[in-house]
């Protein structure tokens, strides 16, 4: 038990501004603020790996770390579609997945807003282009569901997701 | 050269990579004696893909890579343009049921065995088209509709299904899970992947080198230098280069960056699956101090496209070599405390002692390579000597220490996993102290026809990449393997003797690819 409470103390909270990349930091809180006073409450995610070669999640995991704190902001990921405001979806939409994530978006109830990430998901860029529609794939998310922002990248950086986040939840 | 008087002679591949050894089965009954061979020598079975040569006057072939103590061997069986068949190895090796029925599924080549249930044919396109023969064309016009897929039934009062996925519950990538359950004690669980198929190797048909690296550098994001090695490694073997002592120092730090970042995230979520918040935090913060110097020294948090064909694309100066070699000392520090926490936590000890566990004999049956395999006391690492292999350079000279656990459990993944960053981080110092001259990259001249084979030792296990070269000088073929393949089915054995509830923490333990297995 000492050992944990000693570490946490000893951590501090690495949220708040540092100088070493301290622009990040900032730009980060600023982000958060903007998405909860827009959203009112909470804003609830469910993320939906539709053909992504899993670097685009390890970025969507880095939201949850100590820096960005997304979840300590009340922006939560969750299980199930039923409980979401928002999807969150990499690609390209494989054929395999093209039947899963039509029931997902049909599950989220609305209002509900989408965003596609990453250059796969969003078919734009040199590796969107690689990875675009062919015998086994639909290629980007825009092809197999409506969609309200896009967030390129290869993986798009966690500040580029939370810019995302903002900028759908802005649509509406 | 001859393994265990097999009759097949086998040629070293030149270069500096892996020790693999090339050969031709003359038929059927060749192939299959000496996958018995490598079986009875505690040997593995590493990967297997089938290629279309009509368009060179031959036929179909199958390509297996096997291993022995010495290396790998890569043996080829050329099979009748009309009648493709090929004996059933899953007899001998049970990892090559999904592979050959992967196989047929992409070239129309079949085994002969009774398993013949598509795997990465889901019902996207038709059951008698196949995407990687020369004359495929565009897909036909096809209503995509899934289609159902049998799953071995399990009888009994009180026996009932619990069906998971494809999309999971968490940010995690999709495949299905059929538990059968009493209670919750798990009896079965049967897998059924390839959600994730996105149709790259036919993509990799036709492209040129830089086209190749990018798309094999993101069969599974988190293992790219791995996959980005391996296929530089097996372009080079086919074209006769070979990279700088410089490029191959830089390629050993990238891929050990990539190692630790993967178990730093993992021991986060391996805490966080034992409701120990706590450690995800901590780990979760390294991580990311980690993948910003990565951004910073590299230009890529992940280290995509930084490893390429003849070298690496990136240099590394003074400043930020010291920069690695610093974090490398701060990390180290902190990993270390987070580990006397760990080890000390009796509700987390409680939960990964004895959970989910496997042992060396169904490793070796399985032909599991990598870190879970070495959970079980297997000294199993490419970049390490062993009794009669000589890892490839520069590993060689770096005297590589294996970890090792023989508990197999998930105390005994997490313990290698903590093993391996701090070995990593000994590297990590090693090589940003140590860099030799040298070109960054040299040109690599494609020769047409030519072949090789890349074998690199990722953070999961075994990475292999297979080329074959066109006429033109282009990939005319290419394969590349992720060691989840053989690892999958470990995880069906691992969970038999506990709870439902138990499986994350199982599962997360081994951190499977899904898209490296579905590619």
């Amino acid at each position: 038990m000492w050992p944990v409470l000693k570490r946490i103390l000893k951590t501090g909270i690495v949220s708040e501004p540092a100088p070493e990349a301290g622009d990040v930091h900032r730009e980060v809180d600023r982000l958060n603020d903007e998405i909860l006073r827009i959203v009112g409450r909470a804003l609830t995610i469910r993320e939906v790996d539709a053909g992504s070669c899993n670097a685009c999640e390890l970025e969507i995991h880095a939201l949850n770390n100590p820096y960005y704190n997304l979840e300590g902001r009340g922006i939560k990921f969750v299980a199930s579609p039923r409980h979401a405001d928002m999807l969150l979806v990499t690609g390209p939409v494989t054929k395999n997945m093209e039947n899963a994530l039509k029931i997902a978006y049909d599950s989220t109830p609305d209002p509900k807003l989408v965003v596609a990430v990453g250059d796969c998901g969003c078919g734009c860029g040199e590796v969107g282009a690689l990875f675009g529609p062919n015998y086994a794939t639909c290629g980007a998310v825009e092809n197999v569901i409506p969609v309200d922002v896009r967030v390129p990248g290869c993986p798009p950086t966690p500040l580029a997701l939370l810019q995302g986040i903002l900028a759908a939840v802005r649509t509406r | 050269m001859r393994f265990h008087a097999e009759p097949i002679d086998f040629e070293r591949q030149p270069g500096v990579g892996a020790p693999l050894w090339r050969g031709r089965a003359a038929d059927g009954e060749d192939l299959l004696r000496f996958a018995i061979s490598v079986h009875r020598h505690d040997g593995r079975l590493c990967a297997l893909w089938g290629s279309d040569e009509r368009s060179n006057g031959h036929g179909f072939r199958v390509h297996a890579i096997f291993a022995l103590d010495e290396g790998w061997q890569y043996l080829t069986l050329d099979l009748p343009a009309d009648d493709p068949v090929y004996p059933d190895l899953s007899g001998v090796f049970a990892a090559a049921n999904r592979m050959q029925r992967a196989t047929f599924d992409l070239v129309g080549i079949r085994h002969d065995g009774e398993d013949q249930r598509p795997w990465l044919r889901h019902g996207g396109w038709p059951a008698d088209w196949f995407p990687l023969r020369h004359d495929a064309g565009d897909s036909p016009a096809h209503e995509n509709r899934p289609t159902d897929y049998e799953f071995v039934k399990v009888g009994g009062e009180g026996a009932h299904e619990i069906p998971v996925g494809p999309i999971h519950a968490g940010i995690i990538e999709p495949g299905h899970f059929r538990f059968t359950v009493v209670g919750e004690r798990v009896l079965r669980l049967e897998q059924r992947l390839g959600y994730l198929h996105k149709g790259t190797e036919r993509r990799l048909a036709g492209a040129d080198f830089s086209t190749g690296a990018k798309l094999v550098g993101r069969v599974s994001g988190d293992s790219t230098c791995a996959f980005a090695w391996a296929f530089a490694g097996a372009v080079e073997a086919a074209c006769g280069v070979e990279p700088s002592p410089r490029a191959l120092h830089l390629r050993a730090l990238l891929l050990e960056r990539e190692r630790v970042a993967n178990h730093l995230g993992d021991l986060g979520m391996l805490g966080n699956d034992a409701a120990f918040g706590f450690g995800l935090s901590q780990f979760f913060r390294l991580k990311e101090d980690w993948v910003r110097l990565n951004a910073q020294v590299f230009g890529h948090r992940f280290l995509m496209d930084r490893i390429v064909p003849g070298g690496v694309a990136v240099d590394a100066d003074a400043a930020g070599l010291a920069a690695i070699a610093g974090q490398a000392e701060t990390i180290e520090r902190e990993v270390r405390e987070l580990q006397r926490i760990y080890d000390e936590h009796a509700g987390l000890q409680d939960r990964f002692l004895t959970l989910g566990p496997i042992d060396a004999a169904l490793v070796r049956e399985l032909s599991l390579s990598g870190m879970a395999a070495r959970a079980t006391g297997l000294l199993l690492d490419a970049r390490c000597h062993r009794h009669g292999y000589a890892p490839p350079a520069p590993w060689g000279t770096l005297a590589v220490r294996p970890a090792s656990d023989e508990r197999g459990d998930v105390a005994a993944r997490v313990a290698v996993r903590f093993a391996e960053v701090y070995e990593s981080l000994r590297l990590i110092r090693l090589l940003a102290a140590g860099l030799p001259g040298g070109e960054l990259r040299v040109e690599v001249a494609p020769v047409p026809g030519a072949a090789g084979v890349g074998v690199i030792e990722g953070w999961r296990g075994e990475v292999i990449v297979g080329v074959q070269l066109g006429a033109d000088g282009r990939i005319a073929r290419c394969h590349p393997h992720d060691p989840s393949w053989q690892a999958w089915p470990a995880l069906e054995h691992a969970v038999l003797r506990d709870i439902v509830p138990d499986f994350p923490l199982i599962n997360k333990s081994f951190n499977l690819s899904y898209s490296g297995q579905d590619i």
